[in-house]
């Protein structure tokens, strides 16, 4: 998996500060590890479109434009929103499916989104000194060629716990439209009961749209500060799929 | 002792046979069914013995029996004297007190496991059911006596469905729907605050007539009239989708008759028939009045906040105050998004503090 990168494969600008100081450390060429595969990262910017755009329409679904005037025949402001975000959502599922897929057949870092390995040891150090490293208590954070294990939890608790959730019940509150005896009702029309009706569904669907929103604020700020701060690039790793690390320090 | 069929019954209160045909065609039409299942209604009724149906009524408000009576297609009337053998409803019934409770035991043993249970009001549960009684004993006690050799029972209007405003929190008397009190019996759900008349008699009617159970959903719902939303057969539609809302109830797209999602109107998540059935004779219905639908034929539909909100209030599921999910969500992002601000001053001020570090102490530093 780890072998030495061939010069260029990084960004300039992410590299260029790093190369200097490595080759000010004694002219070593800096590990590039390729961790990211094509699907991998395809799936990341195909879902994140999603996510944004099932936010936007999402929300003004629920709180509509101001009244349009004129004939409603002249009008589809709300089918037009309705479809986009029907539209998205399915390809959101789609792509969710297609991701759950490439764990099986990609590599060691492709299975790291769906697991979350609490019996192991090194997982709970990792964890520890990431929160220490962001609560300001360590002045410098481990290396990681995958996620970094703070990382890894909220990933599994949003990214595959949330996104099934809203996968699940937005299924479920689109085949109220499709009716009884759609495959839409008959694979997710049970939730609508198990959750206390559709009011309730509606109004679960829309905090989890919240909770995806926290967890943009979050990821796009940690993404950003790990890649000024960390030992590991992290924006061009999922653009590029290289991972690359700024010093050779055991650990 | 032979039993009358329902045609006998009505030929001798005096209905012509060509009147009777004509009951069938229209019973048949307000069940949504085709032409040719008229003469089998008719063949049905000519062949049945009336199924004597048994009317219970727990914490309730009456308000299913007054939908009941209304009923245009079928008549109530023709429903209460030709079709089904109504033996005992307290608040229809002639008799009262002791006459009257006989009838439930002589109806029990002689129609033992073929008479329908219809069930008004719910039973309350806390201090051993004293908070409804009925002939001097606990309602809950009368509805698991009789409901012991019924063959189906039904539960009429949102009480005995889902417990309605006498089980809103905190719920006193530990009112309960008859579903979780009685296991081991078909329960057709009728829900509704109150259900539509036609609606009613629609049940009633096909099980008669079909002597089986209409089709029903996952919660126990007739399919025939619970199997869509308000929103979705509703008259205003087409200014949902375009996007034409009444803004407030005195405003000029209440006026034109505009959608009234945004002052809360719980159509898109209410399962009735109001916006095809419509109410008394199909005159009309709340939304048509220019009133959102407050979602009667819901579960717990008076805990879930504003009757003007169409997404469930938070309070009581920890958030403690009134809020809705755009509150709360909001909330929080102002929150971590006001951590996130802090957090990266501080990394930056941090960061800054151990370049200049490094500058001074040379070897010891690097990029971090």
């Amino acid at each position: 998996m780890t072998d030495a990168s061939i010069p260029g494969t990084a960004p300039p600008a992410d590299r260029a500060p790093a190369a200097t100081t490595a080759a000010v450390k004694g002219g070593k060429s800096l590990t590039t590890v390729y961790v990211y595969e094509a699907p991998v990262r395809l799936w990341h910017w195909v879902n994140a479109l999603c996510i944004v755009v099932l936010c936007v329409t999402g929300y003004f679904i629920g709180s509509p434009f101001p009244t349009l005037s004129g004939e409603a025949s002249a009008h589809y402001l709300m089918g037009t929103i309705r479809f986009i975000h029907f539209s998205a959502g399915y390809i959101l599922a789609v792509a969710f499916i297609g991701r759950v897929a490439w764990a099986f057949v990609g590599n060691t870092y492709s299975r790291e989104l769906f697991t979350l390995p609490l019996w192991k040891k090194s997982f709970w150090k990792g964890l520890f000194t990431e929160i220490q490293w962001y609560a300001f208590l360590k002045p410098r954070p481990l290396k990681f060629v995958g996620h970094n294990p703070l990382a890894q939890t909220f990933l599994f608790l949003v990214m595959v716990l949330g996104l099934i959730f809203m996968i699940v019940t937005g299924f479920a509150l689109y085949s109220e439209g499709t009716g009884a005896g759609s495959w839409q009702d008959r694979l997710f029309g049970w939730v609508i009961p198990l959750l206390g009706g559709s009011m309730q569904v509606h109004t679960l669907h829309h905090l989890g749209m919240w909770v995806i929103i926290l967890f943009i604020i979050i990821h796009v700020y940690s993404v950003i500060r790990e890649d000024i701060m960390s030992r590991q690039s992290m924006v061009s790793a999922i653009t590029n799929g290289y991972r690359t690390f700024r010093d050779d320090d055991p650990d | 002792m032979a039993l009358e069929t329902f045609y006998e019954v009505m030929r001798r209160q005096g209905i012509t046979r060509r009147s009777f045909l004509k009951y069938c065609s229209l019973t048949a039409a307000a069940l949504g069914l085709g032409p040719e299942f008229a003469p089998k209604i008719a063949h049905a009724m000519e062949t049945k013995p009336r199924t004597p149906v048994l009317w219970l009524h727990g914490l309730e408000c009456t308000c299913c029996s007054e939908s009941f009576i209304r009923s245009a297609h079928p008549l109530a009337k023709d429903v209460v004297l030709s079709m089904i053998s109504l033996d005992y409803d307290d608040t229809l019934m002639a008799s009262a007190g002791h006459q009257a409770e006989a009838i439930l035991d002589e109806v029990m043993t002689k129609y033992k496991g073929n008479y329908i249970l219809a069930v008004e009001g719910n039973p309350p549960l806390n201090e051993d059911g004293m908070y409804c009684i009925i002939g001097g004993k606990p309602f809950v006690d009368q509805l698991k006596k009789v409901a012991t050799d019924a063959k189906a029972i039904i539960s009429w209007g949102s009480c005995a469905s889902y417990g309605c405003v006498q089980a809103a929190r905190p719920n006193p008397t530990r009112a309960t729907p008859v579903h979780e009190v009685i296991f081991d019996k078909p329960i057709i759900k009728v829900p509704g605050c109150p259900p539509i008349a036609e609606v009613m008699t629609g049940v009633i009617t096909y099980m008669l007539t079909f002597d089986q159970l209409p089709a029903l959903d996952r919660q126990g719902r007739p399919l025939m009239f619970y199997s869509q939303r308000i929103h979705d057969k509703c008259y205003r539609r087409p200014h949902f989708d375009a996007g034409q809302y009444v803004e407030s109830f005195d405003d000029e797209g209440a006026r034109k008759g505009y959608c009234l999602y945004k002052v809360g109107c719980k159509g898109p998540t209410t399962y009735n028939a109001c916006s095809t059935v419509r109410w008394n004779d199909g005159v009309s219905f709340p939304i048509q009045a220019g009133h959102g639908c407050i979602g009667c034929s819901e579960d717990g539909f008076w805990d879930k906040g504003s009757w003007y909100a169409r997404l469930a209030d938070l309070k009581g599921s920890g958030f403690g105050i009134e809020s809705n999910a755009d509150k709360v969500g909001l909330a929080a992002a102002a929150v971590v998004g006001g951590g996130v601000a802090v957090h990266a001053a501080i990394s930056a001020l941090k960061r800054a503090q151990t370049k200049h570090d490094a500058g001074n102490g040379a070897d010891k530093g690097g990029d971090k």
